[in-house]
C-alpha cells in the first residue's frame, strides 16, 4: 500500500488536463509511442472536438521513483464541467492528492477556484502545477502571483511544466510520490469501497470504477450496492492498465474495476458503496448524492417512422450514461418522443450531438426547461419540468424556480457588461471581490431558466472569451411564472410551448414567431402565427398565401432540373409537420427552438 | 404512349446576331465557324442512326436559327433528310427573328419543307423591346409576320414575354391583342424567367432590377389566358395558346410526355429509354468531340421507375393532357389531398385525368407535392 499514490488532475476547462494526463501515460510506456494517440483519455471524438473530458476515466501508471522502487501511481481522470461537478467530487473522495492545473497565459479562473475549494474539502494535497510555460504569451510570475494571492497557496512549490512539450513531467512524478500521501486502510477490515464511476463494455456488462477504503475484494464474492442493496457475485477484479488488467484481489487504499455482471451502468450509483453481502460494513461511506436532473428538455424524430430507432438508440445509450433519465413523452404536433432529464446544459448537447453522431439519429428537441414548483390552492405541490403539465393557473397559488449561485472570473474591464447580463437575466444579490489586482470575482444569484438559455454564450461573446463560469444550485424563489403558447393559424404547437418568466413572455413569443415567420413556407393561404398567454395574444407575426408557384419555361434541360427540386422537397415533406392544416417544416422548429441568435 | 408516338428532332443552332439579357439559352455571337458547325450537327446526326430512325417532328432552336446562311442551312436540312426517314406529316419549325425575315429565306424555308414558323416577338411595344434589347421593332415585327402570312405559312406562332419589371398591364394588353389580331395558330406568353448567369440575373442580384410582385404576375398569367380563351386558343400549357386543337406544338409536347427525342448540338438534350443526356455546353468542345466522331455528351441519368413517375406527375400538371389516375401509383396521389386540390378548384377531374385549372397552372411547381398529400 505505500507504494500507492491516488491522484488526480484539475483545471479549468483548456488549461491542458487532458495533455497532461496523456504525457504522464506516455512517460510510462503503458502504451507503445506509434500506437499512441493524442489525449488518449479523452477518447470520444466530441470530448476532443470540444477540448473537454466528459466521460473520467482512470489509468494505473507503473512508475520507478529515485528510490529504485516501482509505485503504481492511479491518475483518477475527471470530467471538466461543472455539469458533472458531483462526478469530481466522489473522483476526488478516492485520491489523496490533486495536480491543479493552471495556464501560464490564462492564470487562475473559475473552475480553477471552484476544483480548488472542492480539493479541500476532500482534505487532499495540492500540488500547483503551471502549464504551458511553452507559450510566447506565457506569464509565469504573474499567475504565480495568483497562486499566492487568488489560491492561497505556496506558489515556490509550483512545478512548470508544458505538457505539449514534455517539459517538467518527471519533476511531477517525483512530487506525486514525495507530497502525495499513501493511501490508508485496513485490508482485513470488512470491505468499504467507493464507486467514482462506471463504464458499459458490451461484452463485460458494466465496468464499476472504485476506491477500495478497508477490506479485500475478489472474483466470487458476493457484492453488495448499499444504495439499492442489490447483489452480484464478482467475476472479475483488476486493475486500470491500458488495457485492463485482472488480479487475483483489490485491496485497501487500491483503485481498480469490479465486474460483476451488472448489466447498464444505471443500475450502479456513482457515490454509492460497495461491501461484501456475507460481511457488510455497518455505515455506507459518506456523501453519497443521488444525482438529480436539472434540465429538462424532449426528444423527438424528425421523421415519426424513425420512433423505433430512436428507443432503440436511447436504449443504448443509456447503458453508458447512467445521468440520463427519460420517459415516454407525446406531442400532437411531433409525434411520439421522450422526455429527458440532463445534468445541465452541455450533458444536454453532449446527448444530442452523440446521439446524431453516434446513433444516426435525426432529431428535435424542445426548448430546454428546469423544474419548477407549483403551490396550488389546495396545498399541494407539483413540480413541472414539462409546460405539457403545467396546472391551471387559477389553481396556482404560488410559483418557484430554482436558482444558482453563479461565479464569474473576469478582467476588471468586464465588470460593468458581467453586472449588465446577469441583471438582465434577473440576477439578484451580486457581491464583487477582489482576488487579485486587476481581476474581479463576481458572484450572482440567478434564475437556473436564465442560465440554460444561451448565458454561457452571451458571457463568452461580452466578456471576450475573458469570462468564467461556475455555479452551483441553491434554492427556490418565488416567480411569475407563465406558461406561453405557440399558435399556428389557431392551433397550439405544443412542442413549442414553454414555461417563462412574465416579463420574458412577450420577448420570447416575438422572437419565436418571427422565426417561425422566416421558416415556415407559403401556403395556398394565410397563416397567423401568434404568442399567447392563456387566452391573451401577446405577439404575432403573418405568413401570406403564395399567390405564384410556377416557372414558365420547361423543356430538355429543365425537366431534369426540376424533378431533382422536386426529389428534394419530396425529402423535405416528409420531415413536415402537420399543425392543423400547415405544414410545418423541421427546419423551423429548430430554428424556433434555437436559443441563441448569433 | 411512347410506343406509338415517334420521336422528335431538336437542332440547337447557338449563333445570335446579338445577345439578349435575360435568355439562358447556349449562343455565342460569333458566327464565322457557322459551316464548320453544321458539318458537326450532320456528323452528330450520323452518331444516332442505330438509335432514332424516324421522326415526325423536326425544330431548329436557337440561339437564332433564321440568323444561319440561306445556302449552309439549306445543307443542313437536307444532310438530315438523307440521314433520317420524316415521316409524311412531319412538323418541322425553324424559329425565327422578326429582323431576319424576308421572302426570299422564307421560300427556301418553304421549299425545304419547313411548315412552321415560331416568331419570337417578345413585345409590340418599342420601349419594351429596348429594353429586352432585341434587334427588331414592333413595326419590324408586323411586317414580318405579313410576309409570313403572305409566303402561305398557315401554322405559325408568336412568341411574347410579359411580367417584365415596371411593366404596366395595359402595355402587355395592348401587345396581346396585335399578336391575336394576326390570328397566329400559337401564341406562346412566357413570364419573364430570371436566371443566376445572365445580365439580368446580376442586375437582380445587385438589385438594378426587380420583377414584379407574385401578385402582379399573377394579374398577368390570369388576363393573358382570359383574353387568349375568349378568342379562340386552348390554353393548352401554362406557356402556350394553340388555335384549335391542331395547332398545339407537336415537337414541344413530346417533352412534357415522355416521347423520345434526339436534341443535336451543344447544350441539346435528348431522352430515349428512360434516359436522358445533355451535350456539352460549349461549341469547342462540341467541335472538339465530333472531329474524332465521338459523342459530345456531358452527361447522362437513368431514369428510376419513381423518378419517371415523378415526372410524369408534374409535367402531366402543367399541360391540359394532365395525368391519368389509373396509370399513377397510389403513393403520387393522396385521396384527401386531391379531394381538397379539387375543392380549391385547382384541379379538375375528367375521363378519369387529373387536369389542372389555370388557377392550378399558377401553382404548378407545388402541385405534385401537394397532391401526394
Amino acid at each position: 500500500m505505500k507504494h500507492i499514490r491516488n491522484f488526480s488532475i484539475i483545471a479549468h476547462i483548456d488549461h491542458g488536463k487532458s495533455t497532461l494526463a496523456d504525457r504522464l501515460i506516455q512517460y510510462t510506456h503503458l502504451v507503445e509511442d506509434r500506437q499512441f494517440r493524442d489525449q488518449i483519455l479523452d477518447n470520444m471524438d466530441i470530448e476532443r472536438e470540444r477540448g473537454i473530458t466528459i466521460k473520467s476515466q482512470t489509468v494505473d501508471l507503473p512508475y520507478v521513483g529515485k528510490d529504485g522502487v516501482e509505485y503504481e501511481l492511479n491518475l483518477i481522470d475527471t470530467p471538466g464541467h461543472v455539469d458533472f461537478s458531483y462526478e469530481v467530487s466522489r473522483a476526488l473522495a478516492s485520491c489523496e492528492g490533486v495536480l491543479l492545473l493552471v495556464d501560464a497565459a490564462q492564470g487562475v479562473e473559475a473552475q480553477t477556484l471552484g476544483n480548488l475549494y472542492a480539493a479541500m474539502e476532500h482534505n487532499l494535497v495540492i500540488i500547483p502545477v503551471i502549464n504551458k510555460i511553452d507559450l510566447p504569451v506565457a506569464n509565469i510570475e504573474g499567475v504565480k502571483n495568483e497562486i499566492d494571492q487568488e489560491l492561497g497557496l505556496d506558489s515556490d512549490l509550483a512545478i512548470l511544466c508544458s505538457a505539449k512539450e514534455g517539459i517538467g513531467i518527471e519533476d511531477i512524478f517525483h512530487a506525486v510520490i514525495e507530497r502525495v500521501p499513501a493511501p490508508t486502510g485496513d485490508a482485513e477490515k470488512p470491505l468499504s469501497a467507493l464507486i467514482f464511476d462506471a463504464h458499459y463494455d458490451p461484452f463485460r456488462g458494466t465496468i464499476v470504477s472504485c476506491r477500495i477504503f478497508d477490506g479485500t475484494v475478489k472474483p466470487g464474492d458476493m457484492i453488495r450496492l448499499m444504495y439499492n442493496g442489490t447483489t452480484y457475485k464478482v467475476e472479475e477484479v483488476g486493475v486500470f492498465r491500458l488495457p485492463r488488467e485482472p488480479k487475483k484481489e483489490l485491496t485497501a487504499g487500491m483503485v481498480g474495476y469490479i465486474i460483476a455482471g451488472i448489466k447498464t451502468v444505471s443500475d450502479t450509483r456513482v457515490g454509492d458503496t460497495i461491501t461484501l453481502d456475507n460481511n457488510p460494513i455497518a455505515e455506507a461511506l459518506p456523501g453519497f448524492i443521488e444525482v438529480k436532473p436539472v434540465v429538462f428538455s424532449s426528444i423527438y424524430p424528425i421523421a415519426s417512422d424513425d420512433y423505433p430507432s430512436l428507443v432503440e438508440a436511447l436504449e443504448k445509450y443509456k447503458l453508458n450514461d447512467a445521468a440520463l433519465v427519460y420517459q415516454k413523452d407525446s406531442s400532437a404536433a411531433l409525434g411520439q418522443g421522450f422526455r429527458c432529464g440532463f445534468l445541465g446544459l452541455l450533458h444536454l448537447e453532449i446527448v444530442q450531438e452523440r446521439l446524431e453522431r453516434e446513433f444516426d439519429q435525426s432529431i428535435i428537441m424542445t426548448a430546454p426547461s428546469v423544474q419548477y414548483r407549483f403551490f396550488l390552492n389546495d396545498s399541494s405541490v407539483v413540480e413541472v419540468d414539462n409546460p405539457l403539465y403545467y396546472p391551471d393557473p387559477a389553481k396556482i397559488r404560488k410559483s418557484e424556480e430554482p436558482f444558482i449561485k453563479a461565479s464569474i472570473l473576469v478582467p476588471e474591464r468586464y465588470v460593468g457588461v458581467v453586472m449588465k447580463l446577469c441583471m438582465e437575466r434577473r440576477g439578484v444579490n451580486s457581491h464583487l471581490s477582489y482576488p487579485a489586482p486587476g481581476r474581479v470575482e463576481i458572484t450572482f444569484d440567478l434564475p437556473l431558466a436564465e442560465v440554460i438559455f444561451d448565458f454561457y454564450d452571451k458571457l463568452k461573446s461580452v466578456t471576450q472569451g475573458y469570462g468564467s463560469f461556475d455555479y452551483e444550485i441553491i434554492d427556490y424563489r418565488e416567480s411569475n411564472l407563465v406558461k406561453l403558447d405557440i399558435l399556428v393559424n389557431g392551433e397550439k404547437v405544443d412542442a413549442l410551448s414553454i414555461l417563462v418568466h412574465h416579463d420574458n413572455a412577450r420577448e420570447r413569443s416575438l422572437r419565436v414567431c418571427e422565426k417561425l415567420r422566416e421558416e415556415i413556407p407559403k401556403q395556398q393561404f394565410k397563416i397567423a402565427i401568434q404568442g399567447a398567454i392563456g387566452g391573451k395574444i401577446i405577439a404575432r407575426s403573418t405568413i401570406s398565401a403564395f399567390r405564384k408557384d410556377v416557372t414558365a419555361k420547361c423543356y430538355g434541360g429543365d425537366i431534369s432540373r426540376k424533378r431533382k427540386l422536386l426529389e428534394k422537397q419530396k425529402k423535405g415533406k416528409k420531415r413536415m409537420r402537420m399543425v392543423g392544416n400547415v405544414e410545418i417544416p423541421q427546419s423551423a422548429f429548430l430554428a424556433a427552438l434555437k436559443t441563441d441568435d448569433e | 404512349m411512347s410506343n406509338q408516338v415517334l420521336p422528335g428532332l431538336y437542332v440547337h443552332i447557338p449563333f445570335c446576331k446579338t445577345k439578349c439579357p435575360y435568355c439562358d439559352f447556349y449562343s455565342i455571337t460569333d458566327s464565322t465557324g457557322a459551316n464548320t458547325f453544321l458539318d458537326a450537327v450532320i456528323t452528330e446526326a450520323g452518331l444516332y442512326r442505330d438509335i432514332y430512325q424516324e421522326f415526325d417532328s423536326l425544330y431548329f432552336g436557337g440561339g437564332t436559327p433564321s440568323f444561319v446562311d440561306d445556302k449552309e442551312f439549306a445543307r443542313l436540312v437536307s444532310g438530315l433528310q438523307s440521314l433520317f426517314v420524316f415521316s409524311p406529316h412531319t412538323e418541322i419549325t425553324v424559329e425565327m427573328n422578326p429582323d431576319d425575315v424576308t421572302r426570299e429565306k422564307l421560300s427556301l424555308y418553304k421549299s425545304l419543307g419547313i411548315n412552321r414558323i415560331s416568331l419570337g416577338v417578345q413585345s409590340f411595344n418599342d420601349k419594351e423591346l429596348v429594353f429586352l434589347q432585341r434587334r427588331h421593332t414592333a413595326a419590324g415585327a408586323k411586317e414580318a409576320i405579313h410576309l409570313i402570312q403572305s409566303a402561305g405559312f398557315a401554322n405559325f406562332g408568336i412568341d411574347l414575354i410579359n411580367s417584365l419589371p415596371g411593366q404596366r398591364a395595359k402595355n402587355w394588353m395592348k401587345t396581346l391583342e396585335e399578336a391575336s389580331s394576326f390570328k397566329p395558330a400559337h401564341i406562346s406568353c412566357y413570364q419573364l424567367t430570371i436566371n443566376g448567369a445572365t445580365p439580368f440575373g446580376k442586375m437582380v442580384q445587385e438589385g438594378a432590377l426587380k420583377l414584379p410582385s407574385d401578385e402582379k404576375q399573377r394579374n398577368f398569367f390570369l388576363s393573358t389566358s382570359h383574353f387568349l380563351k375568349e378568342r379562340g386558343f386552348i390554353h393548352y400549357e401554362i406557356s402556350n395558346f394553340a388555335f384549335g386543337e391542331a395547332s398545339r406544338s407537336r415537337h414541344n409536347m413530346k417533352y412534357w410526355s415522355h416521347v423520345p427525342y434526339l436534341g443535336l448540338g451543344p447544350g441539346a438534350h435528348s431522352f430515349h429509354n428512360n434516359v436522358r443526356w445533355w451535350n456539352v455546353r460549349s461549341i469547342e468542345q462540341y467541335l472538339k468531340a465530333l472531329s474524332i466522331k465521338e459523342m459530345p455528351v456531358e452527361g447522362r441519368e437513368r431514369l428510376s421507375s419513381e423518378q419517371l413517375e415523378l415526372e410524369k406527375l408534374f409535367l402531366g400538371l402543367r399541360n391540359l393532357e394532365g395525368v391519368e389516375i389509373s396509370d399513377t401509383p397510389c403513393e403520387s396521389i393522396n385521396e384527401v389531398a386531391l379531394k381538397r386540390l379539387i375543392a380549391e378548384k385547382l384541379v379538375e377531374i375528367h375521363d378519369g385525368k387529373i387536369i389542372p385549372t389555370t388557377a392550378g397552372y399558377l401553382v404548378a411547381d407545388r402541385l405534385p407535392l401537394l397532391i401526394s398529400g
